[in-house]
């Protein structure tokens, strides 16, 4: 398996300020998956695709996207698509302006298929993106993005400022192009929901911090609650690793990554949807059951 | 050719669903040998769903001896599962018959009943999984 | 690229060629008339010239627009260039295409350059061959009416040859730096038009003048030579004066560009303020009756006393060797500020 990003120890500060907004990074995204990037607002999401589309420079640490450090000329820059936060687009051209940016500027660019996708967007060409709607503005820029061919495609919150139903269109429409081309993608959300099924590889970042990171169905797999009578310390079940615990006088619930299959018959052990999975990694204190997002990745 | 839908509250993974879907036309005869599966663009498309979730199921269904893809073209069914199942339905349902009404002499309300079958029903397809 | 580069600039570049264009066709239409009117007219030309209302305004126009040329390319093609981009964050769009940011920032700068070079040169020729007979009339010393300041002095020089390229072109880096740092196109605009106005000041008023070492000539006060004093303290009639502090005398060289008229003592040291007696040289106050040989004495008081008048200029032949260097180094100043623009569009797109 091929690697897509990987960072090592990756920290990011703005300018002069003290706060992190990235810090002690350690990935390796595999390629061609869909991952999914999920953690609060301002939890560094957009500042980690940043840097791996080579917009940021990183402040300290390693990052290697596509085997290759960001940034590293035009020919790199071919291999990777980025549509930032919001899609910003030329309020003032066109709709085939758009297009014809995207064909002028890389070399790889793929007129047919582009062409197909307005076709079924039903856009019109002549029309200035800042008449269309948010949700036709995120198509353009996804198509201008796809268009480039890139092995590599990094979404910034691509459907934060859409409407359902702008949504799925959108989500349709990447999955298809996941689909026809070899392709990896990253995408950010706050919303576990946007994710859940077109990902499937997942990094929940929180406070500039990586959580968790690990293949959807391996993560589903080992993530379990188990209720039982009250125990006394947050110290859960031997032999796994607590990612939350709760108590009541009577009654302690853990959510765990279980170490093995052996389970206490005296836990009621239920599976974890991914949503739970993902608030408990939200909620979770990050001081004493911090995985190493290494361990996560199971190969 | 039939059409795949996901039920996002059941709990059950998508790709599962999936299977379950294609293994419930089966039974049901709403696919035949020689039909063919929904292309996995198409489906990914369809249900914004990740491809690699469909090429799964699609390849777990493979692996059963239901479907072969063939290069360039599709997937089709290879086998259906009408006849042997249909014709196990009535004694395993007599059985369970049985066993319900034993479950009921022994205290059991409805509620228990089906506590009781899931779990031991989800125990049961984790070791298959396992 | 280079489409881009035309297709973001057209909207600006076009208005302003246009107005360009519209006062070069007036130029070229008035312009053979001119011409003609100097090689027949002889002495008579520029009198004749500043009763044509229109050709006068002309005079005015061509001046005024090769001083705002540059400030409208600074502001509304400059400013906005990178501005823009950063206000509606589509640099990242254009940044994450197969191009890297040095050669997206150099194609457009360069696109940009070319344009305007070729806009201002246009503009600068024009302007400079319109005015070139009245010029030359004014250099023999037949300045009259509204046309009186020859090339060379300031009010005139940069808005003439080569120098009005070089301004349009540096104010062009100024306005994409001032983009780049403010990143708010409204704001870069001001703060480019200050800049720009800036540069032009200083440059005409403290730099021109050093780039080529000034002609001096030293000479004695005389009731011929002197222009006029200056005195203080007599703010009505009948007030004493004080002392008197200025002296111009007059050279007889035309189409210059007089730098310095002082008055040096004995010793060679320019005088701030003279005695009040200098006054009598300027002869009596209006309304005075004279009093006989006053003035002569005074100037002879002057002789004695070893007052000189000396005068710094830049004569006429100077005006080409000034547009090269002044040009030259604004487009040396173009260059490093462009540097500054591609160091800065390093590191971390905002």
């Amino acid at each position: 398996m091929t690697t897509a990003l990987r960072t090592h120890e990756l920290g990011k500060r703005y300018g002069r300020s003290r706060h992190w907004a990235l810090k002690d990074c350690t990935l390796e995204l595999p390629a061609g998956r869909v991952v999914g990037l999920v953690g609060p607002n301002g939890a560094g999401k957009s500042t980690l695709l940043g840097l791996a589309a080579g917009m940021l420079v990183p402040t300290v640490g390693h990052i290697e996207v596509l085997g290759e450090g960001p940034s590293s000329g035009a020919e790199h820059q071919a291999r990777v698509g980025y549509v930032s936060q919001d899609a910003p687009t030329y309020r003032g051209m066109s709709v085939a302006d758009h297009l014809r940016i995207g064909s002028h500027l890389n070399p790889r660019w793929d007129d047919v298929l582009v062409r197909d996708r307005i076709d079924r967007l039903g856009i019109d060409l002549r029309r200035r993106t800042g008449s269309l709607s948010g949700g036709q503005r995120a198509q353009i820029a996804l198509t201008v993005a796809i268009g480039k061919r890139p092995e590599l495609l990094i979404l910034d919150e691509p459907v934060a400022a859409l409407d359902p139903l702008a949504r799925r269109e959108f989500m349709q429409d990447l999955m298809e192009a996941v689909a026809e081309q070899d392709l990896t993608v990253v995408l950010s959300s706050h919303l576990v929901s946007d994710l859940e099924r077109a990902c499937d590889y997942l990094v929940v970042l929180v406070d500039s911090e990586v959580r968790v990171a690990g293949d959807l169905d391996d993560l589903l797999a080992s993530h379990r609650r188990m209720t039982g009578a009250r125990r006394p310390s947050d110290a859960g079940p031997a032999g796994h690793h607590v990612v939350t615990a709760s108590h009541t006088d009577r009654q302690s619930t853990f959510v765990v990554r279980t170490g093995g299959p052996a389970v206490d018959p005296s836990w009621d052990v239920t599976p974890l949807g991914l949503e739970d999975l993902v608030l408990a990694y939200l909620r979770g204190d990050a001081s004493y059951e911090r995985p190493r997002p290494t361990v996560e990745v199971i190969r | 050719m039939i059409e795949f839908h996901l039920d996002s509250r059941s709990g059950v993974s998508a790709y599962l669903q999936l299977v379950q879907q294609v293994r419930r036309a089966l039974r049901l005869g709403l696919l035949d040998e020689g039909d063919q599966l929904p292309t996995v663009k198409d489906v990914a498309r369809a249900l914004a769903i990740n491809p690699n979730t469909v090429l799964k199921a699609y390849r777990d269904l493979e692996r059963d001896g239901l479907v072969a893809p063939r290069p360039g073209v599709g997937t089709f069914v290879t086998r259906t599962l009408t006849d042997n199942t249909l014709a196990a339905h009535g004694p395993l349902r007599t059985d369970l018959q049985r066993w319900l009404s034993k479950a009921r002499r022994a205290g059991l309300d409805d509620e228990s009943i089906e506590a009781l079958f899931m779990t031991t029903f989800r125990a049961a397809s984790e070791e298959d999984i396992a | 690229m280079i489409w881009l580069t035309w297709r973001q600039l057209r909207v600006q570049a076009i208005p302003v060629a246009g107005a360009v264009a519209l006062l070069l066709v007036a130029l070229a239409i008035t312009g053979p008339g001119i011409v003609d009117a100097a090689e027949d007219g002889a002495r008579s030309f520029l009198t004749g010239l500043s009763a044509d209302a229109f050709k006068v305004t002309l005079y005015y126009v061509g001046i005024a627009a090769a001083y705002v040329f540059p400030l409208v390319v600074g502001a509304f093609w400059g400013a906005p260039m990178v501005a823009r981009e950063l206000e509606a964050r589509t640099h990242r769009l254009a940044w994450s295409q197969s191009v890297t940011r040095t050669r997206w920032l150099a194609v457009k700068l360069l696109g940009a350059a070319l344009v305007t070079v070729s806009v201002a040169g246009l503009l600068s020729w024009g302007v400079t061959w319109w005015a070139g007979p009245i010029e030359r009339a004014i250099a023999t010393g037949e300045g009259t009416g509204p046309f009186m300041v020859s090339r060379i002095e300031p009010a005139v020089f940069g808005a003439r040859g080569l120098v009005p390229i070089g301004y349009a072109v540096l104010a062009l880096v100024i306005g994409v730096l001032a983009g780049l740092v403010v990143r708010r196109t409204v704001a870069a605009m001001a703060v480019t038009l200050v800049l720009v106005l800036g540069v032009q000041l200083f440059v005409g008023v403290v730099v021109r003048a050093q780039l080529v070492e000034p002609e001096k000539a030293t000479s004695s006060i005389t009731q011929e030579n002197l222009v006029g004093l200056m005195v203080e303290g007599a703010s009505g009639p009948g007030d004493p004066i004080e002392n008197v502090s200025e002296i111009r005398v007059e050279t007889g060289r035309t189409g210059t560009w007089e730098l310095s008229n002082v008055t040096l003592d004995a010793d060679d040291e320019r005088m701030r303020s003279l005695p009040a007696w200098v006054a009598d040289c300027g002869g009596p106050p209006p309304g005075e009756s004279a009093q006989a040989g006053a003035r002569a004495a005074c100037f002879d008081r002057l002789a004695d006393e070893g007052y000189r008048q000396q005068v710094t200029w830049h004569p006429s032949s100077a005006f080409w060797t000034l547009q090269w260097r002044e040009t030259a180094l604004l487009l040396v100043l173009a260059l490093g500020l462009g540097g500054l623009c591609f160091w800065r569009i390093r590191g971390d797109a905002p």
